[in-house]
């Protein structure tokens, strides 16, 4: 199981990485996409749409369960991952790359720093 | 008569494996003063006993099925291979094909009924069933309300009465508004109100007009809205399908397909779609898959849109819909076929036609459905259609369901909320309903008896 | 015609017995007539459905064989949990034909054969329910849930308390149709949780009660088997805070006759005429599903209800504080009259010698499993059912799969939500002493394999495990097109 160090993370099991040019990309982390397993579909949020950290914005459907992705900052949805269409499986084969779900632009970028880092965030997982 | 194997000796040892002294004791958590009521019900009876007393009760009703009555339901002719093999115990005494290795029997004959009516409805996903027609179309108004995100719904007075009743009922639970969309000289007005996301058309319409509803479809598109059509399957053996007039849904009443009429249930109702809306459809979907060894199989699918799942953020609460019934409307069309259900369809046309110029020559009678007509139609009494319709009674014939009195020409359009009650009041508009199974002597006897009863 | 020559076929379908021009079942002669003119060229469709073109034989064989691949309770076991798969009896059938030639819009005086049956089942299911009124149009459980929750909706309402009320409250082992249906009655869902007893946490409850509560819905036994022991002091809470108590009849094979929502203090109360009352399940319907209220909650039923005036039986329709309908006409009358069949031949005392039975059986069963091995997270004297989970280290999954194997139809797997890998049993009051002992020791053989086989069954059904990722991902949901 993998938590990469550059990333944020959630008690929802999303990871979140702040970019340069101050957009938040977010994804399901390695642990989330194990524990669902195959996805097969992913309902994207709209881009435009202002959300609320703690929302539910997105969703993941695997065969048996279907889970939400709530935002983990507050702010504008800019873009969302349109191949996870057509290729869900992302999300299992390359969680933290192609298997991204949506971008935020912030209204506050400081919030992220409020996530968890990847040693709490595995600590917190493995003890689930 | 209970239907329990045990023994008394069985109940002993079992008991004392479970260690309880007596049935009573299993049930010690049941609050004392609540516990094993008097019950006032009638004392039991033998299976003879009892099927002689239902004789008797039958006995106090009279067959309809050679009637003349309509609006949703009507005597077709049921095959007899279609029950015989409905009654296969292993499909009537299944439930839910969740183990699907064991239920490849329902799967396929389910798979089989979605192609049937994508092709009957030009849509290219249906799913598996629905309770009936009424709740089909509640169902489709809610899909369309989801998928556009607007909460008005407009609704054509030709819809039938009970179904416009039950889509109100549905979308008021959710807060959505329900308008009804007048008809003008027997055909749906074209003015849609601002902010409808529903637009819903029924062919052929609740007076038995054949309705071109691809303008309808189009204003609804125009409008951000989804189109509902609410069709009758058997008419689709020869009218154009809903999916190639603009029908974003297509709902309806199975019962023609098959299943006996049973004083109103339990029948299927049926519902497709565009490939677009497969996953805000409601209910079970089957699909085609293979399994381990490369062998075709089935199995049902998309069930992250259902309740055991999905909770409170469901598509829809659906469970338990209507499998045994649809399999009888999907073995009726395969016994049909394509050109059975069009003479099933053309010969109910015909007697409808016949009918309606042998009645409407009477006196004081008027053809109130413009043409042109399906199967169904309208006419203007000269007296209550409740008074005539139990008048015709006394010429063993069942005919003229009474109307409300919305669709006369002095009747003042009512919205969904002030429907009134289906039989109508005191409604001189009676609605004749022919099927296949009417002879030319059947038409020469309603012709004479309503002269008779109208004199 | 098969032309797909990846997968193998040993079932085919309808269509593929299509030969263009063979006739099946032919209706009286069509006449000649000009289509066109009567209903409009431009309303005609240009190709007809391609609906399957077979002779009778053929659709006889087809559905004979298809049946031949399906598992129903006349065939095997079928503990299936929640669902209470017992018996349909064959008179029931029987029943049924002798009305099935009535129509809904006929003058009621040619039908008070049927609206006899309607009120008399109306009547008894109150009685049984300790319910003042019943209403039989749902058309199933789910269906008589939103009608139920539409009720309270509406009796909130014509008390001014309609906004203020927005939340229905569920426990956590609660069947996913009462959150469903909740949510599509317009109102949010709040779950709460279950205590270590598995029966509803009593101080979790009094701190979500209040002002802004609809209703709670429960399950009586609940979906683990279990009485809610203070089910009394629930309701006496829940009408405290003002709120309505809702029965879920999921479970009322186990208490059926023998304790009655109504006493226990519910306000609303749906039946599953499918599962309690033996109406055949039809591989998923169709099924019925009445709703009982209390006398305050009777004005807003669907219309219409059967009523008795003077010795004539009548529909009414004139009730101006009702929700409305919930379908068109009067319900599923094939589900009620098995319903109807079914209770006046048990009568009181095989009703709740039914219950007592199926409660024994569930019982019996449970001790037989665990000492096959099986583990019973809530281990107490159970109602009707109760939930299982293998043996540390082997899926429940695994042991469904296995079971098919054997022959039989596995319980509910993975439900309830709350207890790990369950299995959820419910064998009836129908099935003998002999059954349950050889279900038991199949259940013991299926532990004791060895984790390839298990992994691996079933081996000899039509076909063996099926590719459910495929089916979801890239669905195929018709022949052709």
């Amino acid at each position: 199981m993998k938590y990469p160090d550059n990333l944020r993370y959630t008690k929802t099991h999303e990871w979140v990485l702040l970019e340069d040019d101050g957009i938040v990309t977010v994804g399901i982390s390695d642990y989330a996409q194990d524990a669902l397993g195959d996805v097969v579909f992913v309902e994207l949020p709209e881009v435009g749409e202002q959300v609320d950290a703690g929302e539910g914005v997105a969703a993941v459907e695997s065969v048996k369960t279907a889970s939400d992705i709530y935002a983990p900052v507050s702010g504008e949805i800019v873009e969302v991952n349109t191949d996870l269409t057509d290729q869900p499986e992302l999300l299992n084969t390359e969680p933290y790359g192609g298997g991204w779900i949506f971008r935020i632009r912030p209204d506050n970028p400081a919030d992220v720093e409020k996530l968890l880092e990847a040693s709490a965030y595995r600590e917190f997982a493995e003890s689930q | 008569m209970d239907y329990t194997p045990h023994t008394p000796q069985d109940v002993q040892a079992m008991l004392e494996r479970v260690g309880a002294k007596s049935l009573l004791e299993l049930f010690k958590d049941v609050p004392q003063p609540i516990l094993d009521p008097q019950l006032k019900l009638d004392p039991p009876l033998s299976e003879a006993e009892f099927m002689r007393h239902l004789r008797e009760l039958a006995a106090k009703n009279q067959s309809a099925a050679a009637s003349f009555l309509g609006g949703g339901i009507r005597p077709h002719y049921v095959p007899a291979v279609v029950p015989a093999l409905a009654a296969r115990a292993e499909f009537l005494t299944a439930y839910t094909p969740y183990q699907p290795e064991a239920s490849q029997g329902l799967l396929q004959a389910i798979f089989e009924y979605q192609t049937m009516i994508s092709e009957l409805t030009g849509l290219p996903v249906s799913n598996a069933s629905m309770y009936d027609g009424s709740s089909a179309l509640a169902e489709g108004v809610l899909l369309a309300l989801r998928e556009s995100g607007k909460m008005r719904v407009a609704i054509s007075q030709g819809v039938h009465p009970e179904y416009r009743r039950v889509v109100r009922t549905y979308a008021e639970a959710v807060g959505a508004e329900v308008l009804t969309l007048p008809l003008v000289e027997g055909r749906t007005a074209l003015e849609l109100p601002e902010g409808v996301g529903a637009v819903v058309g029924q062919n052929p319409n609740f007076l038995g007009t054949v309705e071109n509803l691809a303008p309808l479809a189009e204003a609804a598109h125009a409008a951000g809205a989804l189109f509902v059509a609410v069709v009758d399957p058997i008419s689709l053996a020869v009218l154009k399908a809903p999916g190639s007039y603009g029908a974003d849904v297509a709902v309806g009443e199975g019962q023609p397909l098959g299943n006996a009429m049973a004083y109103g249930g339990p029948h299927f109702g049926f519902m497709a779609v565009r490939s677009e809306l497969v996953r805000q459809l409601p209910g079970r979907l089957v699909s085609e898959t293979t399994d381990v060894e490369g062998k075709r199989g089935y199995i049902l699918t998309l069930q992250a849109r259902e309740q055991y799942i999905r909770r409170a953020k469901a598509k829809s609460n659906i469970t338990t819909n209507a499998q045994l019934t649809a399999l009888m409307g999907a073995v009726y069309l395969a016994a049909l076929g394509p050109q059975g259900l069009r003479e099933v369809a053309v010969r109910s046309v015909a007697n409808a036609h016949v009918l309606a110029e042998r009645l409407s020559a009477i006196p004081g009678v008027r053809l109130l459905t413009p043409a042109p007509f399906f199967n169904e139609f309208v006419l203007e009494l000269p007296k209550p259609a409740e008074e005539v319709r139990r008048a015709l009674l006394a010429y063993g014939i069942h005919a003229a369901t009474p109307v409300p009195a919305e669709y006369g020409p002095k009747g003042n359009l009512t919205q969904a909320h002030e429907l009134a009650r289906p039989e109508g009041n005191l409604t001189h508009l009676a609605l004749f309903a022919c099927t296949e199974q009417h002879t030319e002597a059947d038409l020469e006897g309603l012709e004479a008896a309503l002269r008779e009863v109208l004199r | 015609m098969i032309t797909d020559t990846d997968v193998t076929v040993d079932s085919p379908l309808i269509f593929e017995h299509s030969r263009p021009g063979r006739r099946g079942v032919l209706p009286p002669r069509a006449p000649e007539v000009d289509l066109a003119a009567l209903l409009g060229a431009e309303n005609l469709r240009s190709e007809p459905p391609k609906l399957p073109e077979v002779d009778e034989l053929t659709l006889v064989r087809h559905y004979t064989n298809l049946s031949r691949r399906q598992i129903g309770i006349d065939v095997a076991f079928y503990p299936l949990g929640s669902c209470t798969m017992k018996y349909n009896p064959k008179v029931h059938e029987a029943a049924v034909q002798l009305f099935a030639d009535l129509h809904p819009y006929q003058d009621p005086s040619t039908a008070q054969g049927a609206l006899q049956v309607m009120y008399e089942l109306q009547r008894d299911l109150g009685e049984i329910t300790g319910m003042d009124a019943v209403t039989l149009q749902p058309a199933a459980g789910a269906h008589g849930e939103l009608t139920g929750i539409m009720i309270i909706r509406a009796y909130h309402a014509s008390r001014g308390e309609g906004e203020q009320r927005r939340v229905v409250l569920v426990p956590d082992s609660a069947h996913g149709s009462n959150p469903a249906t909740a949510s599509m009655a317009g109102y949010q869902v709040k779950e709460i949780p279950s205590g270590p007893d598995g029966e509803v946490n009593l101080e979790a409850l009094r701190a979500e009660l209040g002002p802004h509560v609809a209703a709670i819905m429960l399950t009586n036994p609940n979906t683990l088997g279990l009485f809610e022991e203070r089910i009394l002091e629930i309701a006496r809470l829940t009408h405290q805070a003002g709120a309505l108590l809702y029965y879920d009849g999921a479970n009322l094979n186990a208490i059926m006759g023998m304790a009655r929502p109504g006493d226990m203090g519910f306000d609303v109360v749906h039946l599953n005429l499918h599962k309690t009352f033996t109406v055949p399940h039809g591989g998923g319907g169709p099924g019925s599903g009445p709703v009982g209220v209390k006398a305050r909650l009777a004005p807003f039923l669907p219309v219409p209800v059967v009523v008795k005036q003077g010795e004539t039986y009548a529909l009414d329709y004139d009730r101006p504080q009702s929700i409305g309908q919930v379908r068109s006409f009067f319900g599923n009358f094939g589900a009620l009259l098995r319903a109807y069949a079914y209770i006046k031949m048990l009568g009181a005392e095989g009703i709740k010698k039914s219950a007592a039975l199926a409660v024994l059986n569930a019982n019996y069963l449970k001790e037989l499993l665990k000492a096959e091995g099986f583990r019973v997270p809530y281990d107490r004297i159970c109602m009707h059912e109760f939930v299982a989970q293998p043996p540390e280290g082997i899926k429940t999954l695994d042991v469904a799969k296995g079971l098919l194997e054997m022959g039989y139809h596995p319980p509910t797997v993975y439900f309830p939500l709350i207890v790990k890998e369950a299995l959820m049993v419910e064998p009836t009051e129908t099935e003998s002493k002999e059954t349950l002992e050889q279900f038991a020791r199949a259940m013991g053989e299926v532990i004791r394999k060895d984790k390839e086989w298990l992994e691996h069954a079933p081996y000899s059904t039509p076909v063996r495990r099926l590719d459910e990722v495929q089916a979801n991902r890239k669905p195929k949901l018709r022949w052709g097109g």
